[in-house]
């Protein structure tokens, strides 16, 4: 794998003393959808500005396909397209028009049958001549999408781009990353939406307080960060864990009717055998077993509320 | 240098005008001809002739840069302030483009449709006074650099503004007055001294002119001086979006 985007030592301070990246290090690779995760006022749409050129860095280098992003900022931006979070298009503007504008600010000559391919693919080639302000939340969207893959760009920023959209165009959307990905475009976006992340990404970053908290593949993730607890249903209350058991990561419920065994999902012996032969030789009968693991959305609730 | 870039801004800019055609040309046709109407036919019958030009004649060069100085700064104030009131400015800031080619398009669209609106306003003028321009050639530089610099200004306050009250404030309370006081109807030699004086410091008087001097070698200071004026006040604007440019105000946090 090669890294397409290199960002090291990122930091931003706004003028206003707010400090919205701190010593960011994060190298993106050539090819993979990138999942950043974080509540509001983390620092993701900072993030994204500094690489789009939309904000300036405080300190801090990013390069873009080796390209230096301030010095060589037309290298590094003809590369990159761009979907806002906000809806920002101007109202009079009719479709078609708008693309062919985008497309040569990037520099980019004409490319009609390019453009018509492109509308067709985001369902967009019948509302071509309409004025955008005509077009509903979703298909302006959609434009957006449009005007920033209409220069060909090789990396794609999505700022929230599921935020306010409904169950069909959001899977709709999702093929089209898919699709994208499929061609060699690095997707990187941010969303609130945990299990979009989960389904979506290759690898997923927690950004908190302008840090990043970690960066990981995701099933990688899932599986270090993931806890399993195994919850044991007692035919007979008991009134404590007894001793025997004392060694295992045990809990037992309120009512006494349930002990949760939180283990390691990574270790080769999580200790299940051993726990229900301790149980057996402790004469506690049992009723049912359930496990469950702990979701995407868990660690990250975990990571962001951790104290720190 | 992103020739693209320069193309599609200015086509868009050139565009916006298009679809306000009737209001862009009608509005210098009529202010002018109701001019004329009222300075030139119902008071300039009873004003004597300014410096040997009928007052008629005497006040196109003078309502050609009225219009030219408003409509500019007008335009290109407005050219940048709305993409930035709305948002939609990301993109330009986010492609390849460089600051210069960005002002290339936005100020080089507004400065032609000021060309366009001194055109059709010297044709209007045509119908009422028999033209005459002696030096065409520096009348087109004058016309020229006068669109240039004050859609620059334009543009400069079109980036400083950051509410529609500042957007209007400017051109209404600075521009017009400066230019109704800077000899757009009367020479300057018919004010009292102190007055004249006053009126030195105001740079549209050098425009105007200047302006003058080119179309019946009319003229209230030494036209050199009129054209040293304005590529200062050229200089000054280029120098204030140069570093509005290097530091991002009020476009790059």
């Amino acid at each position: 794998m090669t890294t397409i985007i290199s960002i090291a030592n990122l930091c931003k301070t706004y003028e206003g003393g707010h400090q919205a990246l701190k010593q960011v290090n994060l190298d993106i690779e050539e090819g993979e959808i990138l999942a950043l995760l974080g509540p509001n006022g983390a620092g993701k749409t900072t993030m994204i500005s500094v690489i789009c050129g939309l904000v300036s860095p405080t300190s801090g280098t990013v390069t873009v396909g080796g390209f230096d992003i301030i010095e060589n900022y037309r290298q590094t931006r003809s590369q990159i397209g761009l979907v806002p979070q906000e809806l920002t298009l101007a109202a009079f503007d009719r479709v078609w028009d708008t693309l062919c504008f985008s497309r040569g600010l990037f520099g980019k000559k004409p490319d009609d049958a390019y453009l018509e391919q492109l509308l067709k693919d985001l369902s967009l080639w019948d509302k071509r001549n309409n004025e955008l302000r005509t077009l509903s939340g979703g298909m302006r969207r959609r434009v957006l999408i449009a005007k920033a893959l209409s220069h060909q760009p090789n990396i794609l920023f999505l700022d929230e781009p599921t935020a306010g959209v409904d169950v069909e165009l959001r899977k709709d959307m999702w093929r089209i990353v898919n699709r994208l990905r499929d061609s060699g475009v690095t997707i990187i976006l941010t969303t609130h939406y945990i299990e979009e992340a989960e389904q979506i990404a290759d690898r997923v970053g927690v950004i908190n307080h302008g840090e990043l908290l970690l960066v990981d593949d995701k099933v990688n993730l899932m599986r270090e960060l993931g806890r399993k607890q195994l919850i044991i249903e007692l035919k007979e209350p008991i009134n404590n864990i007894p001793e025997s058991m004392a060694s295992y990561a045990l809990e037992l419920s309120a009512d006494g009717h349930e002990l949760i065994f939180t283990y390691d999902t990574q270790g080769n012996n999580t200790g299940i055998t051993a726990l229900l032969q301790a149980l057996h030789s402790a004469g506690i009968s049992m009723k049912d077993l359930n496990t469950t693991q702990s979701s995407l959305q868990d660690i990250f609730v975990n990571l962001v509320q951790a104290p720190r | 240098m992103n020739i693209q870039a320069v193309k599609v801004i200015y086509k868009y800019e050139m565009l916006r005008t298009w679809h306000t055609l009737f209001q862009s040309i009608a509005s210098p046709v009529l202010s002018t001809a109701l001019y004329f109407i009222v300075f030139g036919s119902a008071i300039g019958s009873r004003i004597q002739s300014v410096d040997g030009v009928t007052y008629g004649l005497f006040i196109v060069p003078g309502l050609m840069m009225l219009s030219i100085l408003t409509q500019s700064v007008s335009n290109a104030s407005f050219g940048i302030f709305f993409p930035k009131f709305t948002g939609t400015v990301y993109e330009v800031m986010s492609a390849p483009i460089s600051f210069f080619e960005i002002l290339l398009g936005y100020v080089g669209a507004a400065a032609t449709k000021s060309l366009i609106i001194g055109t059709i306003i010297l044709i209007t003028a045509s119908f009422f006074v028999e033209l005459r321009i002696d030096h065409p050639i520096w009348m087109a530089m004058f016309l020229i650099l006068t669109c240039v610099s004050f859609s620059l200004l334009g543009f400069i306050i079109g980036l400083w503004a950051n509410n529609f009250e500042k957007l209007q404030v400017v051109p209404l309370l600075i521009i017009t007055p400066l230019v109704f006081l800077g000899g757009t109807f009367y020479s300057v030699s018919m004010l009292p001294p102190l007055w004249q004086t006053i009126t030195l410091f105001n740079p549209v008087l050098y425009l105007v002119s200047g302006f003058r001097w080119s179309f019946f070698e009319v003229s209230d200071v030494n036209v050199g001086i009129s054209l040293g004026v304005i590529l200062l006040f050229l200089a000054i604007c280029s120098g204030i979006v140069w570093w509005m440019f290097k530091t991002g105000y009020r476009l790059k946090q």
